[in-house]
């Protein structure tokens, strides 16, 4: 059964990119543990507006799992404590009475806080930007299965499109390495025909791009995977090598 | 130059160097197995690599391994750590699943690298090195042998000396988390992985980390023990 739960929360506090942030302490009466943890933040923020305070700035959009919005590091994990599930899908019932939250940003030179707890994630939309699409003829719609794929790349491809891009591979990793979100988006392309053409090109210019951030490089510890709120595999990395490396030697 | 400036380059510079030395530690236990069974054979196997040049060649091989696989560590550490940012994390758990090896690699390879030290000074500076200086003749212990003589160097360090062979062992168990990430994470970096060999290729790391440290441990134990040739009695000719 649910119940209502007393708890403490220390949230890092920043004014800006080149500030110096903080941790503040804050205190939640009565919350109950059927409340999703945004919630919580909503009651907290509503508190500290009603107390004449700024209230914490955090990412956060669709709330169902799907956008890739929230971030936030909690008790040392990229989404918190629970496993395959963005922080929007975490529920206070995996907290107890009484027990202190420690909420902090990504921390990774790839993404610098904007404020408190939203940082700017707009590097992975470059290395998007470098070479994570098709480019195809526009007219006619083809057929439905004018193309054969088959069944086992189908589905590889899926699962690798099932990263929302969210930053918690690299907010993961003690490298600060983006090579899970690259793989993902390299891979759900380069195993199908239709990413084919492209992807020489596409794997050079999007590791180009992740290096050029000032992202790490990646030394498989499988951090990355273990934290993905979607489950991407570090097998992509694999294949991103392989692309990679063959492209570079056909050269 | 993309295996110089990218970082998969770098990584790769990384996996080969690290695959050749993973070659060199299966090349050097199969040559102690020879010193249990007959110090002998074992001799004539360190004369063979003594100051001839193709030994030579293969030593200059071998250390430019160890120093491009020591370098690019150092370099690939100083990067992640500067991308990582300047602010750590207050709180940070290590997620169910991340071998505690691999994110230690660094610190396990300094201390395989300081016990390397040491045996080099044991063996190396007084086999091949004191050999190419012309010395034909070293001081172990108040005895005069020759740097040919590695039957001789064993008996004078292992054999009763509890501290060396403490010492050896420790080195062991560090170049044993070593390896059990290292060697599939190398094969990672190749990129021959997908999902159904993960998990096998993990099998094979921890299998073979564990086969060539237990046969450089279980050597140094009867060394310690019986000396050279001590893995067999009446039969062997010592």
């Amino acid at each position: 059964m649910d119940k209502d739960i007393n708890i403490t929360l220390k949230v890092w506090r920043q004014k800006g990119p080149k500030e110096k942030g903080q941790f503040e302490t804050y205190q939640l009466k009565n919350i109950n543990q059927s409340v999703s943890f945004l919630e919580m933040l909503d009651i907290l923020n509503e508190q500290l507006v009603n107390e004449g305070k700024e209230p914490i700035v955090f990412d956060h959009d669709c709330r169902e799992g799907i956008c890739g919005m929230c971030s936030l590091y909690v008790n040392g994990h990229p989404h918190g404590p629970a496993t395959g599930a963005t922080t929007c899908q975490l529920y206070m019932r995996r907290f107890n009475d009484g027990e202190t939250i420690t909420i902090e940003p990504w921390r990774s030179a790839g993404f610098p806080v904007i404020r408190d707890l939203m940082v700017d994630r707009y590097a992975y939309d470059k290395i998007i930007q470098a070479g994570g699409f098709v480019s195809v003829n526009t007219g006619g719609v083809p057929d439905a299965n004018a193309i054969p794929i088959s069944k086992a790349d189908a589905d590889l491809a899926m699962d690798a499109a099932a990263c929302i891009g969210c930053g918690a591979c690299a907010a993961a990793c003690k490298n600060g390495s983006a090579m899970l979100f690259v793989s993902a988006k390299v891979s759900q392309l380069a195993l199908l025909p239709q990413g084919k053409v492209e992807a020489a090109r596409r794997a050079k210019a999007m590791v180009a791009k992740m290096d050029e951030l000032g992202f790490g490089n990646c030394t498989n510890t499988r951090a990355c995977e273990m934290e993905c709120p979607k489950n991407i595999s570090v097998s992509n990395i694999a294949r991103l090598n392989r692309e990679y490396i063959c492209a570079k030697l056909k050269d | 130059m993309w295996l110089l400036n990218s970082s998969i380059g770098k990584k790769l510079i990384m996996s080969i160097s690290g695959l050749f030395l993973i070659l060199f530690l299966v090349f050097h236990v199969s040559m102690n197995v020879v010193a249990v069974f007959s110090g002998a054979a074992y001799d004539m196997v360190c004369g063979f690599l003594g100051s001839n040049w193709y030994a030579v060649a293969g030593t200059l091989v071998l250390a430019a391994g160890f120093i491009i696989h020591i370098i690019y560590a150092f370099i690939l550490t100083m990067e992640n750590r500067k991308a990582r940012g300047n602010d750590r994390y207050a709180v940070s758990a290590r997620p169910k699943g991340v071998e505690w090896a691999s994110q230690n690699m660094l610190v396990l390879g300094i201390i395989v690298i300081l016990f390397a030290i040491l045996h080099f000074s044991q063996f190396w500076y007084k086999m091949m090195f004191a050999e190419l200086m012309g010395n034909h003749e070293v001081m172990l212990g108040g005895a005069a042998v020759s740097p040919q003589s590695g039957s001789a160097f064993i008996d004078y360090y292992f054999k009763g000396n509890i501290v060396i062979t403490v010492l050896y062992l420790v080195w062991y168990a560090a170049l044993w988390f070593h390896l059990t990430h290292g060697f599939w994470s190398a094969i990672h970096t190749l990129g021959w992985n997908n999902t159904v060999w993960m998990s096998r290729w993990e099998c094979i790391s921890k299998i073979f980390a564990t086969v060539i440290c237990a046969v450089f441990a279980i050597i140094t134990i009867i060394f310690y023990l019986n000396g050279v040739g001590g893995g067999c009695s009446a039969t062997c000719v010592h």
